[in-house]
């Protein structure tokens, strides 16, 4: 047995792991991060797959990042660096194309084009979202309330919440619990009647879901999309220099200032329970690290059902966490080419490359992608959400080369052929989504110089996220704030004592926003637990 | 009415957003385009290509241009060797900052100076005694800032210099085809970058060259909006704005030495005379009553008061310039200096200004309040005083290829 002892163990090197080692590490704490993978960053990870060409394999676009880690752990020092994107571009199957910019005017010309009033209302909606987002933010930047619970310090996190709640008025609350309940198509039919506007707008409410833009509970999520823009940044959505892997690398490297230590190529097999208590991790290769405290950064499931074990959880627990939704919906394929794909629709190489290109031309469209997957097919002409990243950091790929990144939805992980057959299928699904593309990009396959396909399947394999979900569990509603990821146990303890979370599995829950880790490492300091 | 640089004609074309200013007497674009963040990020991720033409120029020859140049600047030029650069400033007699800029040796008898305003007749005042000529060529040289990570990658793809050695404020001659230009490596915004100097007939191929060059590194053209920004990140000092040129201001209280304006580094005090000496000596000797130090605003309580109006926080999107009362205390206890200029930096996440304060005040770590102004009401917030350069990259200094040799 080592003697190695450390105050904690973190099992897994995604971002959240990683920023959760260095809040420990900056409050003086002897922290050891275990990573899996011969490379750090979990689903915000930057891999050379191609000679000179620098992959943001699976993440790919960053907005919620918390500002204030950023400042409390000197991120930009350590390499943190966000540049915000230019534009939303959605081609159309006709020739047609909007896009929307940061220049307010600009995109009330565009959309204009399709609907005058919908074009003077987008304004307003941001504005109204911005302020509900005032919202959400109570809500992501503390431990979720425990509702169930009468210790005065609950109380008061309840109590902030409600004044929260309070100060948006009655009318925007009576919105907000319209958001809460309807689909995203739903929510905003009450504001916009242009289906060329509404349809990109209504993706960001089913990114990692299995739903549809049609299934309620949906534009809750849109919510989010507003979020960013409250932490004093121009534009919401930004791309990560180096990748979003950058990130993750300036949060190890943050860590390891402080004192941390961390550990590539080193899988944990499970944790090392001694009287039910969490007492540290046996390695694959048959090690065992001691600690006091021992943090999964891994998913609900895997944390408890792999890591654990049924057979030392209290049964309800277990119940729950079998009933944990994960259900993944996306893939992504990552291209490299020898230029810049153009499209038909507005040809040349212009500002609106430099953002996130939306296939989504139609609410109909999304909703048969949608229709496809709910039989356990993957859709043949899928959402997809593209970006060029080279364009705005020419590091990621030789000269004049680029990198075309696809995010896709819908890829079920239940394809009705059986999960474990999607290998058999990636071919074909990586060709629907290049058919796809080519369709608004003429000549794309010829530009190709390498591909990587990532089906559900892959990224569970490759990433250790279970039914590859990229949130670590669905963002639905139930799965939310006090019930992420089970009742009882969402914050960031587990039913297993010494044993805590601090992954996207957790309150607040998925994207590159470290919140969990940062919340998980601040409740643990703060009933010293570690 | 302004003048047109050598590069309007680029320039011109470029700046949709029809958003220029004046600079010293020409046509200065303030941002290319509506939101000006994108050129801000092309200085820290890429690279951003700024005119900067309308600094003023000045060549010094002759046997004794070390010495002259000794004498009127508060830095001992006499030990710049050839192909260094110096950032420097100048002072009156009463050791009170006139100008700031840079001086390059780019021969053995051979100064390259740059000043922010005209000083060709403060500079002829001591030319007598020296075997030396001045010369102005503010019009005859046209000047671009490259700045940002890619711009060495850029330069090197259209000139011969050895860029992989060329450090930190260095200057070599550089040669694109078969026009010539000087390179210095200096700039305003804290990150790699350069400064190219070439004649105004040449001005336009260069421009050119860069642009073409830089297309596969998203370069983008970048305005003044941008770099005021990048400049408050590195801690630079601006003229006019974090202090005044002694000749030109009305009342003494307005004057700075190089110690409070955080240049004091700069200074070589002993040696052979030099215009200031004596009044920087006892300043020297007695302590500065004013320092310039950074501070960064406490963003919580931003957010706090904004709250208070039922507001999610608001940030300037540009850089901000005016005079603002700085307080020991939040209870607006006793003002013990201001900020002069400020930016909400994108990179920092953090709200961050320039300031003078009375100097025992001044010290990193020091917690002091600052006004704000929230719904046309005047608050404090908490703020840390801090090193004023806020973003230092090391690749700033870096080079790819160490020179053994120096
Ligand atoms: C395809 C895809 C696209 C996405 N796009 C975006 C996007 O554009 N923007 C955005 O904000 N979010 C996006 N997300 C979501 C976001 O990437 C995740 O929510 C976030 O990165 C999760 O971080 P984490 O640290 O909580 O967990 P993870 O990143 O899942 O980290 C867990 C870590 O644990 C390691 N691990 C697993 N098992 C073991 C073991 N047994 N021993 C040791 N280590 C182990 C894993 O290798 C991994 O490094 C995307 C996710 C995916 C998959």
């Amino acid at each position: 047995m080592s003697s190695a002892n450390y105050d904690a163990i973190i099992i897994g090197g995604g971002h959240n792991g990683l920023i959760c080692a260095a809040y420990l590490a900056k409050a003086g704490r002897k922290v050891l991060v275990l990573e899996k993978r011969h490379v750090l960053g979990g689903a915000a990870v930057s891999e050379e797959l191609h000679p000179g060409f620098t992959f943001s394999v699976a993440s790919y676009v960053v907005s919620l990042f918390r500002p204030h880690i950023i400042r409390e752990l000197d991120l930009a020092k350590h390499g943190y660096e966000v540049i915000p994107m230019d534009c939303s571009f959605l081609p159309l199957p006709n020739g047609d194309s909007l896009a929307r910019w940061a220049d307010g005017n600009r995109s009330r010309r565009e959309i204009s084009r399709f609907s005058r009033k919908d074009a003077e209302t987008y304004p307003e909606f941001s504005r109204v979202m911005t302020h509900m987002g005032k919202l959400a933010k109570a809500v992501i930047d503390h431990p979720a309330p425990d509702i169930t619970s009468l210790r005065p310090a609950e109380l008061s996190n309840m109590l902030r919440l409600g004044k929260s709640f309070k100060s948006l008025g009655p009318e925007l609350l009576h919105l907000n619990i319209k958001l809460v309940t309807m689909s995203a198509a739903d929510f905003l039919d009450r504001w916009f009647e242009s289906d060329t506007l509404k349809a990109p707008m209504s993706v960001s409410g089913i990114i990692g879901t299995f739903q549809g833009v049609r299934s309620p509970g949906t534009a809750y999520v849109l919510l989010h999309h507003y979020m960013g823009q409250l932490d004093g940044v121009f534009r919401s959505w930004g791309f990560s220099k180096g990748g979003t892997g950058g990130i993750s690398m300036a949060c190890a490297r943050a860590a390891e200032a402080f004192g941390a230590e961390v550990r590539t190529n080193s899988p944990v097999q499970h944790v090392l329970l001694r009287n039910g208590e969490a007492k540290g991790v046996v390695l694959e290769n048959g090690d065992e690290l001691l600690a006091n405290q021992i943090i999964s950064n891994l998913d609900p499931n895997r944390t408890y059902l792999k890591m654990v074990g049924e057979e030392h959880l209290p049964q309800e627990v277990a119940n729950d966490i079998k009933r944990y939704k994960l259900r993944g919906s996306s893939g992504k394929v990552n291209l490299a080419l020898d230029r810049v794909p153009e499209f038909s629709c507005r040809p040349g190489i212009g500002d609106h490359l430099r953002g996130d290109v939306a296939i989504a031309p139609s609410i109909d469209y999304l909703e048969k992608a949608f229709d496809q997957a709910k039989y356990g097919d993957f859709s043949t002409r899928p959402y997809i959400n593209a970006v060029i990243p080279t364009l705005t950091d020419p590091t990621l790929a030789p000269p004049g080369k680029h990198i075309l990144s696809c995010f896709v939805q819908y890829a079920p992980y239940h394809i009705k052929e059986g999960a474990e057959n999607w290998p058999k299928f990636r071919d074909a699904f990586g060709e629907a989504v290049i058919d796809t593309m080519e369709e608004y990009v003429p000549g794309l396959r010829n530009m190709i110089i390498y591909k990587q396909v990532l089906t559900p399947w892959d990224l569970e394999q490759q990433m250790g996220l279970t039914e590859g979900n990229i949130f670590q569990g669905e963002l639905s509603l139930e799965q939310l704030l006090f019930q992420r990821p089970v009742a009882g146990y969402a914050k960031y303890k587990t039913a297993i004592n010494n044993l805590w979370m601090c992954g996207s599995g957790t309150h607040p829950g998925g994207g590159i926003m470290g919140a969990s880790g940062e919340l998980c490492a601040k409740t643990m300091l703060q009933n010293r637990s570690v | 009415m302004p003048i047109k640089s050598p590069f309007f004609p680029r320039t011109s074309e470029l700046c949709t957003s029809m958003l220029w200013k004046e600079w010293a007497g020409y046509y200065a674009v303030n941002s290319y385009q509506i939101p000006h963040d994108a050129e801000y990020f092309a200085f820290r991720e890429s690279a951003g290509l700024i005119d900067i033409t309308p600094l003023f120029k000045y060549r010094v020859t002759g046997p004794d241009a070390a010495e002259y140049l000794a004498r009127i600047m508060v830095k001992d030029i006499t030990k710049l060797k050839v192909g260094r650069v110096a950032y420097c400033c100048w002072c009156n007699d009463a050791g009170k900052i006139i100008d700031d800029g840079t001086v390059m040796r780019r021969d053995e008898y051979e100064f390259f100076v740059t000043s922010a305003d005209p000083s060709f007749s403060w500079f002829s005042r001591f030319t007598r005694g020296y075997q030396v000529e001045l010369e102005d060529i503010s019009d005859q040289i046209a000047a671009l800032a490259l700045q940002g990570p890619s711009s060495r990658a850029i330069l090197k793809r259209i000139c011969d210099a050895d860029l992989d050695r060329l450090r930190f404020f260095r200057t070599t001659s550089a040669r694109s085809g078969d026009n010539e230009f000087h390179i210095s490596r200096t700039g305003y915004t804290g990150d790699l970058g350069y400064e190219l100097w070439v004649e105004n007939k040449n001005a336009l191929r260069l421009w050119d060259a860069i642009m073409e060059a830089g297309a596969d590194y998203n370069i983008r053209p970048a305005g003044l909006d941008a770099l005021d920004m990048t400049r408050v990140e590195a801690g630079l000092i601006l003229k006019d704005v974090d202090y005044f040129n002694a000749q030109h201001v009305l009342i003494d209280d307005r004057t700075s030495s190089p110690f409070e304006v955080s240049l004091g580094w700069m200074v070589d005090l002993d040696r052979r005379p030099f215009i200031g000496q004596r009044a920087l000596q006892l300043e020297k000797a007695e302590g500065s009553a004013w320092s310039l130090a950074g501070i960064e605003l406490e963003w919580t309580e931003i957010e706090d008061l904004y709250a208070r109006y039922g507001l999610p926080p608001e940030v300037q999107h540009h850089a901000w310039r005016s005079s603002i009362p700085i307080y020991t205390d939040k209870s607006q206890g006793k003002q013990i200096g201001y900020a002069t200029s400020g930016t909400w930096s994108p990179l920092l996440k953090k709200n961050i200004a320039l300031a003078t304060l009375q100097s025992k005040y001044a010290t990193p770590g020091t917690m002091v309040a600052m006004e704000l102004s929230v719904e046309h009401v005047r608050h404090t917030v908490h703020a840390w005083i801090c090193d004023p350069q806020f973003y230092n990259p090391e690749r700033k200094r870096s080079n790819p290829v160490k020179d053994i040799a120096a």
